[in-house]
């Protein structure tokens, strides 16, 4: 141990609030006039709380904790249905220009028309990609964009006097799936899924009625499969009078390959922090436009845009060609930075780049599943999409978890892959590697894999379970911060 | 490509040691009719310059705000940024990383969530605070399902001081959620008898401030109407920078704060990305929507942070979860956060006495205007005026001359022609407003 704690370049932080030196202030601001203030006796007479620091204290703080992070800039990001990828700086850049950056959302539209363009241009890239007619742009995110979408199958329904309440969700779904179906105000009905990974036809089939309001699936699906029966899928479905929604998280597989449209699919949301790259932050911001067919489009949230005689023009209420509109699903206009973003992508990928992108992702996953799968166990056997499933059979009586090998791949340098989900199969690791990378990036990380995987059934559960022993923290203990949460500072009692 | 680094001789190698002959092997699974040949029809690949240069010219199409005297707000600020904080926060480690589901590994993330989250605590009056929303409309809404899932009653009252959006955010989550909305009608300048609409099927009373026209009011007693009633008050700030000067919702009895971020760290932006802040009593917290950070130890005992309380969300508890929520603003929250660091006590302070009396001499100049009416008394940043003439006209013959004189309210409410949000931040000038007087006099003669 050192004197500090610190460990090389390993340091230690403290919060914020223990480095206050009162008055200081990392922003110089000129002093106030002194006007008999307007605040109608609502002024704040006791102080906030706030610490002090200057500048420098400001950014090193900062610095340091960003130490702390793995993230794909240092390496790969194996997270199953993130869709952990390269970040292009160029999208920051543009992202950043003042045409865009310093847009106040309510300017006159004659000031904004460069922006509006850049949304339509957009909006014809998704169309284009999905096959759909219409694409809307306001959601904040992917669960976001399922909202939207369940929202206007609902109101087609209700437009059409068909009051259906019945959802079906696989049982491999995402649980943003489930989640938005009963915000949206619909009962879930979980579809079991075959013995090959993928949706039970007969299953679902059974459980089509008149009730059922859509179907929401995952394609490809969480276990990282394509659903080869999905034309009987999306006609079993049409067939009961009920529409078919797609997550489109695992759009990457299939960008520029396969139009969702041609599918059979009426609505879809896209995820531009996964298929498009724009930076994951943490945690976001996303966003997650949702393709609609055209029976759901008069549906689409607020606001349009719409071409006039001035040029484009945004339709910000429900009337006139959008008066069947569910309405605004969030303030202003989308998430534009990440629109930017999304389009600075595409544009570089061309059409050409995108097919590619899918082939090189697929390629990816399948090459590592090559790799490890004499070892590791394949949850289904056969070749998988741009992710690959394995189960914990290959554990079996060794005393080592998913979870332990997951914490000793962060001991190796690697992000761990998506553990535990989906919940259809037993220890589940997810490993999407993405097309950005290298074959030698790939190879180290199945090396890395394969040598924690022998030493697991080598007998020495001990160390695996003992891992991380290199990161910044071992293990926290995630029981104890539930039961008795601290979600904020304190000062410490005098 | 040049994100792309596989090399053909790379794709042949890795082909044939998965054992197929070809790509198209890979997609069999994809049904023959569904599987495109050709291209889809978009154009093809472009470098970096060419890519720069088509989209640099959309954005010189537009006329940036700052490039001439703006007084825009209604719920999107212009504040100055310092440069310290696009710099932190476009650290790949920040930027480039995922939710912190691995804790060892995002220590950098899970604390400065954890500060963030003490800070909107403490803006705000409140004891907690969630990593954040998507932005304040949809905190709002989140808002108001909170509110019927603790007190299990129905209805929720909308004040017509609340954003327009926020209204909307809500009446478009309560057509689907099952919630009754009544939504007051918006009264310039007037005041709300809010309490007498509170009733045993109230779960909530929705509120501003300040208001959509800038008017700051106490909820106090609008607190202790909706306790007694058994009914939640909940808060919506739009401009969060108020919260250095005026008195916080916490203090008047609020049971939940929504807020939109926006003005602390993060640019205008065309209305997004933007954060939205949650903030709630204790007793409320695993009503909560949203991700939390809490402290706990590591296996040597030293503090660490970790995402806690999860058997609220979606990924564990499916269609029974608080919200549908995944996605956080995590990058958005992280620019507050950082911003905020660099104000400190004494820097937020100073900047909102700034940003009021700005608005100050906004309005004692515009007052002088004939035929200009002030439609509030009290205000922070932001107030309305009543003009001799329609609103939008007016504004849109100033940005020809590229001032941004405020937000006509006809573009939320046709019914209001002829009232005009103006707002005042400290990135205003003395020559700004002088043009802004100018201009005005001579669009109105």
């Amino acid at each position: 141990m050192t004197v500090t704690g610190n460990r090389g370049l390993q340091l230690e932080e403290k919060l914020l609030f223990e480095q206050d030196s009162p008055g200081h202030c990392g922003v110089d601001l000129p002093a106030p006039a002194g006007l008999p203030n307007r605040l109608g006796g609502l002024e704040r007479t006791r102080p906030i709380g706030l610490p002090g620091l200057s500048e420098p204290q400001v950014v090193r703080h900062y610095t340091r904790l960003s130490q702390k992070n793995y993230a794909i800039d240092s390496g790969l990001y194996p997270l199953g249905s993130c869709t952990m990828k390269h970040n292009p700086r160029l999208n920051e850049k543009l992202a950043r220009l003042p045409g865009f950056a310093d847009l106040h959302p309510l300017q006159p539209v004659s000031t904004v028309q460069g922006a509006l363009e850049l949304i339509d241009t957009l909006a014809h890239w998704l169309k284009a990609l999905t096959g759909l007619p219409a694409v809307a742009l306001s959601p904040a995110a992917g669960a976001h964009g399922e909202l939207c979408g369940m929202m206007t199958i609902r109101a087609a329904l209700s437009a059409r006097g068909d009051a259906r309440r019945r959802i079906l969700v696989p049982e491999s779904a995402h649980g943003t799936n489930p989640a938005t179906a009963a915000a949206c105000g619909y009962a879930i009905d979980n579809i079991p899924n075959n013995p090959r990974g993928r949706v039970d036809l007969a299953a679902l089939k059974a459980r089509l009625d008149g009730d059922v309001a859509a179907l929401m699936l995952t394609n490809p699906n969480t276990c990282g499969l394509f659903e080869d029966e999905i034309l009987e899928i999306a006609a079993a479905v049409h067939g009961a009078g009920a529409f078919f929604y797609c997550d489109g998280a695992n759009f990457n597989a299939i960008v520029g390959r396969v139009r969702p449209a041609d599918l059979g699919i009426d609505a879809l949301h896209l995820n531009l922090h996964k298929t498009f790259s724009t930076p994951h932050g943490g945690g976001g911001p996303g966003s997650g436009p949702v393709a609609l067919a055209a029976e759901l489009a008069p549906f689409a949230p607020l606001p349009w845009i719409v071409h006039g005689a001035a040029g484009r023009d945004l339709v910000e209420r429900p009337e006139g060609p959008a008066a069947a509109s569910i309405g605004r699903l969030k303030a202003f206009h989308g998430q534009m930075g990440m629109f930017v973003r999304a389009l600075a992508y595409m544009m570089s990928h061309g059409a050409d780049g995108l097919r590619q992108v899918a082939e090189d992702a697929v390629l990816n996953a399948n090459y590592l599943r090559a790799r490890l799968a004499g070892t590791l166990s394949q949850a289904y056997p056969g070749t998988c999409m741009h992710e690959v499933l394995f189960d914990d059979r290959f554990l079996k009586d060794t005393g080592v978890t998913t979870l332990d090998l997951a914490k000793a791949l962060i001991d190796e340098g690697f992000h761990p892959m998506t553990m535990y989900f989906p919940l259809v199969v037993h220890g589940a690791l997810l490993i999407e590697p993405t097309e950005t990378e290298s074959k030698a990036s790939l190879d180290q990380f199945a090396d890395a894999l394969l040598a924690l995987a022998a030493r697991a059934r080598g007998g020495d559960a001990e160390s695996l379970r003992a891992a991380p022993r290199l990161a910044p923290r071992r293990r926290l203990d995630e029981t104890a911060a539930a039961r008795k949460p601290v979600l904020r500072w304190r000062p410490p009692a005098a | 490509m040049r994100y792309l680094p596989l090399t053909e001789a790379d794709r042949r190698a890795m082909l044939a040691a998965i054992g197929v002959g070809s790509i198209d092997e890979l997609f069999a699974d994809v049904p023959a009719s569904a599987r495109r040949r050709g291209l889809v029809d978009l154009p093809l690949a472009q470098g970096e310059l060419q890519v720069e240069r088509a989209i640099a010219a959309m954005a010189a199409r537009n006329l940036p705000a700052g490039s001439g005297p703006c007084f825009l707000g209604a719920g999107a600020y212009r504040h100055h940024v310092p440069a310290a904080v696009d710099h932190l926060i476009q650290r790949g480690e920040f930027l480039t990383s995922y939710t912190p589901y691995q804790p060892e590994i995002a220590q950098g993330t899970l604390q400065a969530l954890f500060e963030f989250q003490t800070q909107v605590a403490l803006l705000t009056g409140m004891e907690v605070a969630n990593a954040s929303l998507y932005d304040g409309a949809t905190a709002c809404a989140e808002a108001v399902a909170m509110a019927g899932r603790v007190t299990r009653r129905p209805k929720a009252i909308l004040s017509g001081g609340l954003h327009p959006h926020y209204r909307e955010v809500c009446a478009t989550y309560a057509r689907f959620n099952g919630a009754q909305l009544d939504l007051r009608a918006p009264q310039p300048g007037a005041d709300e008898d809010l309490a007498a609409l509170v009733d045993r099927d109230t779960a909530c009373v929705v509120v501003q401030n300040p208001d959509l026209f800038g008017e700051l009011r106490d909820y106090a007693g609008l607190a202790e109407a909706c306790h007694a009633a058994g009914a939640l008050l909940v808060v919506a700030v739009a401009e969060v920078v108020s919260l250095g000067a005026v008195r916080p919702p916490g203090e008047m009895g609020a049971d939940i704060v929504a807020a939109e971020g926006q003005s602390l760290g993060n640019a205008l932006g065309f209305g997004g990305p933007y954060l939205g802040l949650f903030a709630t009593r204790e007793a409320l917290v695993r009503q909560m929507p949203g991700r939390l950070a809490g402290e706990t130890v590591d296996a040597e005992g030293r503090r660490g942070w970790v995402l806690t309380l999860a058997t609220r969300e979606q990924h564990i508890r499916r269609e029974r979860a608080t919200s549908n929520v995944c996605t956080n603003s995590g990058l958005c929250a992280l620019a507050f956060t950082i911003h905020l660091a660099l104000l400190g006590e004494a820097g937020l302070r100073r900047l909102a006495l700034l940003n009021h009396e700005a608005a100050i001499a906004t309005a004692e100049r515009l007052a002088a205007i004939p035929g200009v009416a002030p439609v509030g008394r009290h205000f922070f940043n932001e107030f309305a005026v009543r003009l001799p003439k329609p609103a939008a006209p007016a504004v849109d013959r100033l940005a020809e001359r590229g001032v941004l004189a405020g937000v006509p309210l006809s573009r939320f409410y046709p019914e209001f022609p002829d009232l005009l949000l103006v707002a005042a931040t400290e990135t205003v000038t003395p020559d700004d407003i002088d043009r802004l007087e100018c201009g005005l006099r001579e669009v109105l003669a």
